[in-house]
């Protein structure tokens, strides 16, 4: 062995030998990237059932819910849900889907898996970094939920926790004390995990890539994590500072976001001078980019998997990657949309309304190049290529009403509306969670060496797909209607008329929730009995499918790939009769001229 | 093959829209042979390490692994800080209850301290570049201002907790008014990064001693180090200025 490749290998990480190396405490990046995955799956499966106790209360607000007073005998006694646990269980759905599912799934699950594959590195730079992301996250995860079991239970305060309401503490109302606490740990904690991710993903792409992966050679995936983790890299470094403010302001007696003179339940408050809005500032400041931490990858994802199954690549890829960073870029100067109603000055709404206006032309530049590079193609049908499709329509159907909303003076009246959250479940929700299923249909071959059921797969689509829009459709209506959204029951009011479409949205989730269970077994069935999967079923070309499935712990055998073509060849004419040429294949190919 | 054939095929490729593109020209750089550069460990490239005891295998074959990682770490930094300032400004200017404090003295003294370690650093860092390429190789303990550097460090920490100490005998706690609350939080999430800068000096010291330090190491180390002391003056600027 000469002294590079000695050097060379020293350089790589040994196979491990422990199981607490192997599946615990893994430095592989394969192995953390499903971990992700797994803490995902719970923490969607706790959401889940969060909504339907909270859809099943509005649909049937008297009705007792079985079981859960043991969850909670205050918020829940006999089973009844009281006004302050349903707005906590509304704060703890919230804040797990978003934090724990549509964060750590599309970005950290899947990129952590296939993004040095797909560079063609053997790793990240810092797999302990990584490892402790992940323990973290899982960490932050654990405290989180804890807030179910201590104090008073879960904050109320949503998942913006708006001060004053989060940052005064129990006199707020229950779980506003050690839960909001807790709540804000829980939060700082996750963003030291993501900010450590973040940091290994942006090193990976600069400086892992492999002989010929230049950048234009970059799968979109691999754009599609590299562009969230800038934003998450610089999103999560402002939570995190936010959260420290708001833990003080409970436990130390500062006032940071808590104004003077405040009076609740009579008594005065000795907190003085904070700002409220300050806290939305900062809070949104992180939010809106989260909003496209949740998306984008998903965006990826999706237009990796068309592609494949269209066999031919894109109208524009430049146009494409333009149009994500612009909704990186823009994704900054939007945020103050949230605050229409905060009492900002007017101006600032205009000023945040145009860019927000703005934010519309690069998400309908995707659109129509999906739109446009799908018209005429042979798709194949799969599950995979169903839930992309999916994925465009619910981002179609939720961002049209983000056009509304985008303006101060429709905002105004729709503001706290369930049409908002109509619009935010489908384009950012629902479709980021197509997103999600798209991708592990598509690379759960590659990861377990086994394919899933295709069959079950696509019933999974079709229902999941007429399911959510049977749910969230709705509630635009509702919206118009007037139907303010944060409130546990409308019996004695004017929204009584809307109860009955409560009911019909309140079984379509509870349906639309069932249906999941097709994707768990499909899930784990597949895991152990699926067919074998060959190393590239969907013949596809980038760098993942040039290895076995699934792949060796050092991914290309202690060899680095060399990268000769950019990512996506198809319709080409090649020596074996392939209408694809790999990435790393040597072959040189003339395009089909299609 | 006929000399026609192959220029017809030629002219063929070109014509046609071939997808391939050649393989960058860009050699990785060749690692000198053992014998070349006088290596009896294992390798070198990417690592630095011993070579009979000398730190000879030269940092110059040795693209670092990750040489933007600690850009992008003290980005992530300065979006915390740059969101510590926008809170101090918007919390000052929208309330009627904000009292400038008086900075605590020994302040000026922990800055100078700070600063000095980076020019300790800075000169330890120049000196075991020079060992590391062989160039000077009389020059003796390079490790010698690292710990000078690190004393630095620890006296500058010791000194925010003197201020601490100050502003408490005056009476001024975190929650005393919003100044102080500011001036507490800065100093303690400064004085977190500058510890965790301090470990970072341990484990260059310590690897140094055990001939494994990889230069990019020392590079990332220093310029996190500057960056904390730029950073500081930042800080104390700001708080100092009473705006």
């Amino acid at each position: 062995m000469d002294a590079t490749s000695a050097a060379h290998a020293a350089q790589h990480h040994a196979p491990p030998t422990s199981f607490i190396r192997k599946h615990v405490f893994s430095l592989d990046h394969k192995v953390i990237g499903k971990q992700y995955y797994a803490l995902a799956l719970v923490a969607v499966l706790t959401g889940m059932v969060l909504s339907w106790l909270m859809r099943i209360h509005l649909g049937w607000n008297n009705a007792a819910i079985p079981g859960l007073q043991f969850l909670s005998a205050n918020g829940a006694p006999a089973g009844k849900m009281t006004p302050e646990y349903y707005l906590e269980l509304m704060t703890m759905h919230a804040t797990i889907m978003v934090f724990f599912v549509l964060t750590t799934a599309p970005f950290a699950a899947f990129g952590n898996y296939f993004l040095p594959i797909q560079v063609g590195a053997e790793d990240m730079p810092f797999p302990h970094f990584n490892m402790m992301s992940f323990w973290t996250t899982f960490v932050a995860f654990c405290v989180l939920i804890s807030v179910f079991f201590v104090g008073d239970g879960p904050p109320l305060s949503g998942w913006t926790a708006y001060a004053p309401l989060s940052a005064i503490g129990k006199v707020a109302g229950p779980g506003q004390g050690t839960g909001q606490v807790l709540w804000a740990t829980a939060i700082g904690i996750f963003c030291i995990g993501q900010l450590l991710g973040a940091l290994n993903f942006i090193s990976t792409v600069l400086d892992m890539r492999t002989k010929g992966m230049t950048l234009a050679r970059l799968p979109v995936t691999a754009w599609a994590w590299f562009i969230t983790s800038c934003m998450g890299l610089t999103a999560f470094a402002v939570l995190m500072p936010a959260c420290v403010l708001l833990i003080l302001d409970h436990v130390a007696g500062t006032s940071f976001f808590v104004a003077s003179g405040l009076v609740i339940n009579d008594q005065l408050l000795p907190h003085s001078g904070g700002s409220t809005l300050l806290w939305q500032h900062l809070f949104w400041f992180f939010g809106h980019p989260e909003v496209y931490i949740a998306i984008v990858p998903g965006m990826g994802i999706i237009t990796h998997v068309l592609i494949t199954n269209m066999r031919r690549p894109m109208l524009s890829m430049k146009a494409i990657l333009y149009s994500l960073w612009a909704l990186a870029f823009l994704s900054y100067m939007v945020y103050g949309h949230h605050m229409f109603v905060s009492g900002m000055n007017p101006f600032s709404s205009l000023a945040f309304s145009f860019p927000t206006l703005m934010i519309t032309i690069p998400s309908t530049i995707l659109v129509l190049i999906w739109i446009g590079s799908l018209y005429g193609s042979k798709l194949r049908i799969n599950s995979a290529s169903l839930f992309a499709l999916g994925f465009v329509s619910m981002f179609v159907s939720g961002g049209v009403s983000g056009f509304f909303l985008a303006q101060p003076s429709i905002d105004i009246m729709l503001h706290a509306t369930y049409f908002v959250v109509g619009h935010f479940h489908m384009v950012m929700g629902v479709a980021a969670m197509f997103g999600i299923f798209s991708g592990t249909y598509f690379w759960f071959p590659k990861m377990t060496g086994r394919m899933m059921n295709e069959t079950l797969g696509k019933v999974h689509f079709w229902l999941s797909f007429v399911g959510t829009y049977c749910i969230f459709m709705p509630f635009h209506y509702l919206g118009w209607a007037a139907n303010v959204r944060r409130f546990a029951s409308f019996t004695d009011d004017f929204l009584k008329p809307l109860i009955p479409l409560h009911q019909f949205i309140t079984v379509a989730a509870l349906f639309t929730g069932a249906v999941q269970l097709i994707f768990i077994y499909n899930l784990i069935h597949s895991r152990f009995k699926g067919a074998p999967a060959p190393d590239n079923p969907w013949e596809g070309t980038s760098l993942e499918w040039s290895m076995p499935s699934p792949p060796p712990w050092n991914n290309f055998g202690g060899k680095d790939p060399v990268v000769y073509h950019d990512p996506y060849q198809y319709g080409v004419k090649t020596s074996t009769g392939a209408d694809y040429v790999m990435q790393n294949s040597p072959e040189q190919v003339a395009t089909g001229g299609d | 093959m006929p000399e026609s054939h192959r220029t017809e095929k030629k002219e063929n490729l070109e014509v046609m829209a071939t997808t391939v593109q050649e393989p960058p020209k860009t050699e990785a750089r060749r690692m000198p042979a053992r014998s070349e550069a006088g290596i009896s460990g294992n390798g070198g490239w990417r690592n630095l390490v011993p070579s009979e005891g000398h730190l000879l295998a030269v940092g110059e074959y040795s693209p670092p692994p990750s040489s933007s990682a600690i850009w992008v770490g003290i980005a992530a930094i300065t979006m915390s800080f740059a969101a510590f300032t926008s809170a101090l400004i918007v919390r000052q200017g929208s309330s009627t209850d904000w009292r400038h404090i008086t900075l605590p003295s020994i302040l000026y003294l922990s800055t100078t301290l700070l600063l000095v370690s980076s020019v300790t650093l800075e000169i330890a860092r120049r000196r075991v570049a020079t060992f590391m390429g062989g160039l000077k190789s009389q020059v003796a303990s390079p490790g010698r201002w690292l710990y000078v550097t690190l004393s630095l460090g620890l006296l500058f920490v010791a000194g925010q907790y003197m201020a601490w100490l100050q502003l408490r005998s005056k009476g001024l706690y975190l929650a005393t008014n919003p100044n102080s609350s500011f001036f507490y939080v800065f100093t303690a999430v400064h004085a977190l990064h500058v510890m965790g800068g301090l470990g970072g000096l341990v484990r260059v010291i310590s690897k140094l001693n055990r001939s494994v330090l990889r230069r990019s190491t020392l590079d990332a180390t220093s310029y996190y180090w500057h960056f904390m002391g730029v950073l500081w003056l930042y800080l104390f600027l700001l708080l100092r200025m009473k705006l």
